[in-house]
């Protein structure tokens, strides 16, 4: 069952799912069993902070340094991004 | 400079069923497979195989799924996935198991194997060797299973269901979870190939299908974060058809083992499709210009009441080889679709099927030896 992910979890992508250049469409892609979800550019800029050492506070101030933006806006997309990719059982907290 | 776009040709493929062999230790008599087919002499060799990969994934295919037959009973198989890891290819096995060590799958994972589909045709002994025709083959998956979370590849189960393992259902859903799978793809038995053969045995009854439903509804809310459902419901008792492949010639190439090209792998039961072979034409030309993969495209071709109706783009008139085999005409609406003309006749003969009394099994074989 999912839970509320708390600050200091660490996300991971599960074995299996990878970020991939889809050259002949141009974009980026996340692939997983039966699966291939389009990356935007903020999806791509949440995961370049994922590696599985990374605690959930840490992505965030990372990602609001880099864009000088209010922690609450980029905790908010974050959140809803890695709750989307958890349910759909491509990535989980350590 | 008016805006044009960037991409002219209709659509591209997303994913390559490669049904690298028909031979397959199993039996199973629902098996998507040709009623006819030939064995080891006629199968693609190594090196045109690599080559169609290399030609998938500038293509623009993402997903290969390495299927059969067995694809385990390739000796080749260990290149093959080497070959489709070299060219980015998301490889997916879809296996029965059977021809599979657990030093076998750690050599494919080593060369970049993705992910494991393996089929289950029953959660308890007896029911699995009768819809495999295989003995003892339970103990063997569940074996499989073991190995494949003890490699940490993400696992799928796939789970054939029919009349006679739909009570099932339940458990079916507790060994996924109990197993460690990712996912699992609750496939209601569609009746092409060798289970039009077995309608009487196989067909689901009305209760059990709503029964299915509501279980699998409630099996995706209780176990959200913990396993993911892939439902194909029965289309038989339903109001629309379901959106076959995505539309015709719209997202996936299958590839015979002889390397002969299809839309989908019912398509040779469209009499008059001639189905071009990749040692013959590349495959992009057999996706964009082939007379076989054009020839349900878009929805010129459709008649009523699909030509006129809101829908035709939801689900592209339905299934074109269940129109074929229900309506006599590849064109017609999928019986299937409530709004077919023949849509009652084909329901009263599920339910005339689904009330037999029918146990006995017609087998899946090959025409000619391996």
């Amino acid at each position: 069952m999912t839970t509320a992910i708390t600050p200091s979890a660490r996300p991971r992508l599960l074995s299996g799912v990878r970020t991939h250049f889809d050259k002949a469409r141009d974009r980026w892609v996340l692939l997983a069993p039966e699966r291939a979800l389009e990356l935007d550019a903020i999806a791509m800029h949440i995961l370049a902070e994922v590696d599985g050492q990374t605690s959930l506070e840490n992505v965030i101030s990372a990602l609001a340094a880099k864009f000088a933006a209010p922690r609450e806006q980029i905790e908010q997309d974050v959140r809803a991004f890695f709750l989307s990719l958890e349910d759909r059982r491509l990535m989980e907290f350590v | 400079m008016n805006a044009v776009p960037q991409n002219t040709s209709p659509l591209l493929p997303i994913a390559m069923l490669a049904e690298l062999t028909y031979r397959c230790p199993l039996a199973c008599p629902y098996c998507s497979n040709p009623l006819s087919m030939s064995g080891r002499s006629s199968e693609l060799p190594t090196e045109i195989w690599v080559d169609v990969f290399r030609q998938a994934a500038e293509l623009g295919i993402l997903h290969l799924h390495l299927s059969g037959g067995e694809p385990a009973s390739r000796r080749d198989l260990e290149e093959l996935v080497s070959a489709a890891g070299e060219h980015g290819l998301y490889s997916n096995l879809i296996t029965s198991g059977v021809g599979l060590t657990e030093q076998r799958l750690g050599e494919l994972k080593r060369r970049g194997l993705d992910h494991v589909q393996l089929s289950i045709q029953g959660v308890d002994h007896a029911t699995a060797d009768k819809f495999s025709g295989y003995k003892n083959s339970l103990a063997r998956k569940l074996a499989v299973a073991e190995w494949v979370a003890r490699l940490d590849i993400p696992l799928t189960l796939n789970a054939v269901m029919h009349r006679q393992n739909l009570d099932r259902l339940e458990d079916t859903i507790e060994l996924a979870v109990q197993l460690g799978a990712r996912r699992l793809e609750v496939a209601t038995v569609q009746f092409h190939g060798w289970a039009e053969q077995n309608r009487g045995a196989l067909m689901p009854t009305r209760e059990q299908v709503r029964q299915a439903g509501e279980i699998v509804r409630a099996a995706r809310e209780r176990l959200r974060g913990i396993l993911v459902i892939d439902y194909v419901p029965a289309d038989y008792y339903a109001r629309f058809p379901k959106a076959c492949m995505g539309g015709w010639g719209a997202t996936s190439m299958n590839v015979a083992p002889d390397g002969a090209v299809l839309p989908c792998h019912a398509a040779h039961t469209i009499p008059g499709l001639v189905f071009e072979n990749v040692q013959e034409r590349s495959l992009r030309d057999i996706w964009e210009a082939s007379e076989s993969f054009n020839a349900f495209r878009g929805n010129e071709w459709m008649q009523e009441p699909c030509r006129s109706c809101e829908r035709k783009h939801v689900d592209f008139g339905g299934c074109r080889c269940q129109a074929m085999a229900l309506a006599g005409d590849a064109r017609a609406t999928d019986p299937a679709c409530s709004l077919s003309p023949l849509h009652l006749d084909l329901v009263a003969a599920a339910e005339r099927d689904a009330a037999s009394q029918e146990t006995e099994l017609v087998y899946r074989k090959l025409t000619s030896p391996a």
